[in-house]
C-alpha cells in the first residue's frame, strides 16, 4: 500500500493568491517522492552495514546531481540545513580560515543589501573576532558599486579576508555583477562567496563558470523542503568548520547526513534547473503582467529595483517590488490578507515590529518611504489568477492604507501634549 | 464585526480576544510595541513590552486563529505618554501614565488607525462594561460601567477617553466575577498565558524604580526641603522625584520638633523646593480639576448642565474608593469642581486623575490640578 500523498503545491480550498514564493515554494512533486520514498528507510550514511551503504548511495548520488545541474564537482557540495548556515559557514568558515594563513586578513567586504544571514554572521565577527566589516555601496536599483570594491582591494588587498555578494536580491530582485566582483577580487588573490539562494531556478547558474570560490544554494526556495541547502565550495578555498563533531562533509560540517531531505533537494535542483528556461520566460510574462496591473491599480505606487522593460536581464523573473507611498507596510499586508492576496514586505522584522527594509536604505530611500513596501514574488505554481486578484484588490487596499497612514502620520506631527496646569 | 483585539501578551486581552473571537466577530490581533529602545525591553514577562509578551501574544493568537500583527506605537508613546510622565512630575505634578496611555495610545493612535484600516472596534482586556441605554428619544447612547469585580475594575483609567471613543470600544471581561474566572476560561482555550503573573509596575519603568528613571532622563537638581515655615529640614536631588503625600525616602537628618511624621505637602517646581509637614495638612475636601471629559448622555440625563450642582462619587485613585460629593461643571470652561460631602481625603495630588460616578456609571472624568481644605480641619 502507498501512502497517500497530495499531489505537491495543489492549493488547499481557497488558499488564495500566494505571491510570496520568495518566502518559501512549494515542493515540487519529483521532490516530494523522493523525501518520502527515503524517508521510509533506516540508515545513517556513516555507517559501514547495508543500511548505512543505502543511504550513503542515495546522499552521493544526490551530490553528484546538484553538482552536475550546478556546474561543480560533487566534491565541492557540503550540505547544511539550509541558507542560514550555508551562508555562516561561508563567512565564518572562510574568514577563520583566511586569518589563520595570515592574521592581517581581518577585512571582511560586504554588499550593502546581502541578506541578513550574510550580514549578521559578518557583524558577529566584527563583535567577537576582530573583523572590520566593510559594506560595499549600492546604485539605486540596488547594484553593487564596482568602483567601490576596487578602490577597497586596491587599498587593502593583503587585509582582505573575502568579499561576499549575493547573486540576486531578495528583495527587489538585482542580479549583481557576480563576474565582475570576481574578476576583480581574483586580481588581488581575494576569494569571493555569493549567496544564490534566489538565483538558482530562475537564472542560469554555473558555479565553475562564474569562478566563485562558494556558493550558497537553499532546498525550500527551488521546490525542495525546508530545512536543507548546500554550501559549494572549491577544494583550494581555506574554510574552517562552523559545527564540530562526527566530522562529516569533510569535516567543514559535522551532523548525520539527512538523507530523505538531501535527495529531495537534489531532485528539486535538477528539476529546477532542467525546467528553468521555459519556467523563467512563463515567470517573466507573468511578473510583466503583474507589474502592469499593480501600476493601473495603483498609479502612484512605485516599481524599486532594475526596470524589466529597459533592463531584463537585470532582474529576476519571478520578482516585483513596489513601494506605496504614504501606506505603510503592514498596513498594506493586513488589507490584502483580509481580500486573500499573501504578498511579503521583504525586509526583516524585529520582535515582530517591521523595521525599514536596510536593503532599500542602501539604495538611498528615506526612511518614510522605504516602510510602504511590499514584495510579490512568483513561483511555479503561480498563476494569471493570482495577479488577476491581486489587481483586483489593490485599489482599495491602497486607498485604506493611505488613509490610515494619514492618521499616524498626522499623530506624529502634532502629537496631543498634555499641558500641565498650575502646581498644586 | 471586523475586531482588532489590542493583545499585551497577558492573559486577559488573550481571553478578551478569544470572547471577541466566539461571539462571532471576524477578529485580528495587534500587540502594540511601545518601548524605542528595545534593549530596554525587559526579559521578565510582568510588563507589556518585553519580547517575551509579543511572542505570548502571537502565541494566543495562534491558538486562536486569529492573524496577528505588531504595530509600531513606540514613537508616539514616547511622545506623549512618557513626555507627559517626565514633565508633569517635572512640573511638581504626579502623573498617571495609564490614563494617558489609554488617552493618547489605546484609544486614539491605535483606535484610530483601525478604524482607517476598516475596523468597526477595539477590544482590549480592560475590567469594565459598556451599557447601551435607549433614550426617550428613541436613540440609544453607550455608557461606560464599572466591571462587576470590583477588585479588577479599571473604569477609572479608561474614563478619559469620553463617550465618541467608546462607541468603538469593547471590553468583553467587564462581566467576570473575578481573575480566577478568567484565568480558568483561559486555561479551558489552552492559552499558555493562563497562569501568567498580573503586570502591576509603569511597563516603561524598570523595576518599579520610578525615581531612578527620572534621575536618569531629567538629572540631578539637587535642592532643600523644608517645612512650612521654610526652615531647612533636608536636601534632595531632585523635587521632581517627590509627590505629594509622600511619607518614606524623604531622608530627613532629624525629627520634626514635635516628633510627629511629617509628608510631602507641596512640591515646588519653580524653586525646586520640597516641603514637608504633618498629616493634616494633607487632608482637602475640595477638588479643582481641568480638561474634563463628560460623557454627555449622563449628564444631560441627569438634568444637571454646566454650572449646577449635582450629587455624586469621586474616585482619585486607580484603587481608591469612591467618595460622596457634590459636582459641578464650571460654566464656559473646560474645568470642574467637587466638594467632597462624605469625608475628606487624603493626599490628593495634582496631575492624578479624578473621575466622577453615579453608582457604577462614569459620568465623567478630569485632570486635577488644584485641592485644598474648606472646611475647618476637624481634631
Amino acid at each position: 500500500m502507498t501512502t497517500p500523498v497530495l499531489p505537491a503545491g495543489s492549493p488547499e480550498p481557497d488558499a488564495g493568491a500566494y505571491l510570496d514564493h520568495a518566502a518559501t515554494t512549494p515542493m515540487s512533486p519529483a521532490a516530494l517522492a523522493a523525501y518520502v520514498a527515503e524517508a521510509g528507510r533506516v540508515g545513517n550514511a556513516s555507517s559501514l552495514h547495508a543500511a548505512g551503504r543505502g543511504a550513503r548511495r542515495a546522499v552521493e548520488e544526490a551530490r553528484e546531481s546538484v553538482a552536475a545541474a550546478l556546474g561543480a564537482r560533487p566534491s565541492e557540495v557540503v550540505f547544511t540545513a539550509g541558507g542560514t548556515e550555508a551562508d555562516n559557514l561561508a563567512i565564518k568558515g572562510i574568514f577563520w580560515g583566511r586569518r589563520r594563513g595570515d592574521t592581517r586578513r581581518t577585512r571582511v567586504l560586504v554588499s550593502a543589501v546581502e541578506h541578513h544571514a550574510v550580514l549578521d554572521p559578518a557583524f558577529w565577527l566584527a563583535g567577537h573576532a576582530g573583523a572590520e566589516i566593510v559594506l560595499l555601496p549600492v546604485d539605486a536599483v540596488g547594484r553593487v558599486d564596482l568602483e567601490a570594491l576596487r578602490a577597497e582591494l586596491v587599498a587593502h588587498a593583503e587585509e582582505i579576508a573575502l568579499v561576499s555578494v549575493m547573486w540576486a536580491n531578495n528583495e527587489v530582485g538585482t542580479v549583481q555583477p557576480v563576474r565582475d566582483v570576481v574578476r576583480l577580487a581574483h586580481q588581488h588573490g581575494v576569494p569571493v562567496h555569493t549567496d544564490a539562494v534566489q538565483a538558482v531556478g530562475q537564472l542560469e547558474v554555473d558555479f565553475a563558470a562564474s569562478g566563485v570560490d562558494a556558493m550558497t544554494v537553499s532546498g525550500h526556495k527551488l521546490g525542495g523542503p525546508i530545512g536543507v541547502g548546500a554550501l559549494l565550495a572549491r577544494r583550494d578555498l581555506p574554510l574552517e568548520a562552523v559545527l564540530h563533531g562526527g566530522g562529516q562533509e569533510r569535516g567543514v560540517r559535522s551532523g548525520t547526513l539527512d538523507a530523505p531531505a538531501i535527495r529531495a533537494f537534489a531532485a528539486a535542483v535538477t528539476d529546477a534547473v532542467a525546467h528553468r528556461p521555459e519556467r523563467a520566460a512563463h515567470l517573466t510574462a507573468l511578473r510583466d503582467r503583474l507589474v502592469a496591473g499593480v501600476r493601473a491599480a495603483a498609479p502612484d505606487a512605485v516599481l524599486r529595483g532594475p526596470d524589466p522593460a529597459t533592463d531584463p536581464a537585470g532582474r529576476l523573473p519571478a520578482n516585483a517590488h513596489f513601494t506605496f507611498p504614504g501606506a505603510e507596510g503592514d498596513s498594506l499586508l493586513y488589507l490584502l490578507d483580509s481580500a486573500g492576496v499573501q504578498a511579503s514586505t521583504g525586509s526583516a522584522c524585529q520582535a515582530g515590529v517591521p523595521q525599514p527594509s536596510h536593503v532599500l536604505l542602501a539604495m538611498g530611500l528615506p526612511e518614510a518611504e522605504a516602510r510602504g513596501a511590499l514584495r510579490f514574488s512568483l513561483g511555479a505554481t503561480s498563476t494569471a489568477a493570482d495577479v488577476e486578484r491581486l489587481v483586483a484588490a489593490l485599489p482599495q487596499v491602497v486607498a485604506r492604507a493611505q488613509a490610515a497612514g494619514l492618521v499616524s502620520a498626522s499623530l506624529a506631527a502634532a502629537p496631543a501634549r498634555t499641558t500641565p496646569g498650575g502646581a498644586a | 464585526m471586523r475586531v482588532l483585539a489590542a493583545m499585551s501578551g497577558g492573559v486577559d486581552s488573550a481571553v478578551a480576544a478569544a470572547l471577541a473571537v466566539e461571539a462571532g466577530h471576524d477578529v485580528v490581533g495587534v500587540h502594540m510595541a511601545l518601548s524605542r529602545n528595545r534593549d530596554q525591553f525587559r526579559t521578565g514577562s510582568r510588563g507589556c513590552c518585553s519580547i517575551e509578551d509579543a511572542g505570548d501574544a502571537r502565541r494566543a493568537a495562534d491558538v486562536l486563529g486569529i492573524p496577528y500583527y505588531v504595530w509600531d506605537l513606540s514613537e508616539r508613546f514616547e511622545d506623549t505618554v512618557v513626555a507627559d510622565f517626565l514633565a508633569e512630575y517635572e512640573a511638581g505634578r504626579t502623573p498617571n501614565p495609564c490614563v494617558r496611555c489609554n488617552e493618547h495610545i489605546k484609544f486614539e493612535a491605535l483606535l484610530d488607525k483601525a478604524t482607517a484600516l476598516g475596523f468597526d472596534a477595539v477590544a482590549t482586556g480592560h475590567y469594565a462594561q459598556v451599557v447601551t441605554r435607549e433614550l426617550p428619544d428613541g436613540t440609544t447612547a453607550r455608557e461606560l460601567h464599572r466591571a462587576t469585580d470590583a477588585e479588577k475594575d479599571q473604569s477609572y483609567v479608561l474614563a478619559v477617553m469620553g463617550p465618541e471613543r467608546l462607541e468603538r470600544a469593547m471590553f468583553p471581561l467587564g462581566g467576570f466575577a473575578s481573575k480566577a474566572e478568567v484565568r480558568a476560561e483561559a486555561a479551558r482555550r489552552g492559552l499558555s498565558v493562563s497562569a501568567k503573573p498580573d503586570s502591576y509596575d509603569i511597563c516603561f519603568v524598570a523595576d518599579g524604580d520610578t525615581r531612578g528613571f527620572l534621575r536618569d532622563r531629567l538629572g540631578s537638581r539637587p535642592g532643600v526641603v523644608v517645612d512650612t515655615d521654610g526652615a531647612v529640614v533636608g536636601e534632595h536631588d531632585g523635587a521632581y522625584a517627590y509627590t505629594v503625600g509622600q511619607r518614606r525616602g524623604l531622608g530627613l537628618g532629624r525629627p520634626a520638633a514635635d516628633g510627629r511624621p511629617r509628608y510631602v505637602v507641596d512640591v515646588r517646581a519653580d524653586t525646586n523646593t520640597v516641603v514637608v509637614g504633618p498629616a493634616e495638612l494633607l487632608t482637602v475636601d475640595r477638588i479643582a480639576g481641568e480638561r474634563t471629559v463628560w460623557f454627555a448622555g449622563a449628564l444631560a440625563a441627569d438634568g444637571a448642565g454646566a454650572g449646577e450642582w449635582f450629587d455624586a462619587q469621586v474616585q482619585v485613585r486607580a484603587h481608591g474608593a469612591a467618595i460622596g460629593a457634590r459636582v459641578r461643571a464650571v460654566p464656559g470652561g473646560a474645568g470642574l469642581e467637587v466638594a467632597l460631602t462624605e469625608r475628606p481625603l487624603r493626599g490628593v495630588a495634582a496631575g492624578q486623575s479624578v473621575v466622577v460616578y453615579r453608582g457604577t456609571q462614569v459620568l465623567g472624568q478630569a485632570t486635577v490640578s488644584r485641592a485644598w481644605r474648606a472646611a475647618p480641619v476637624a481634631v
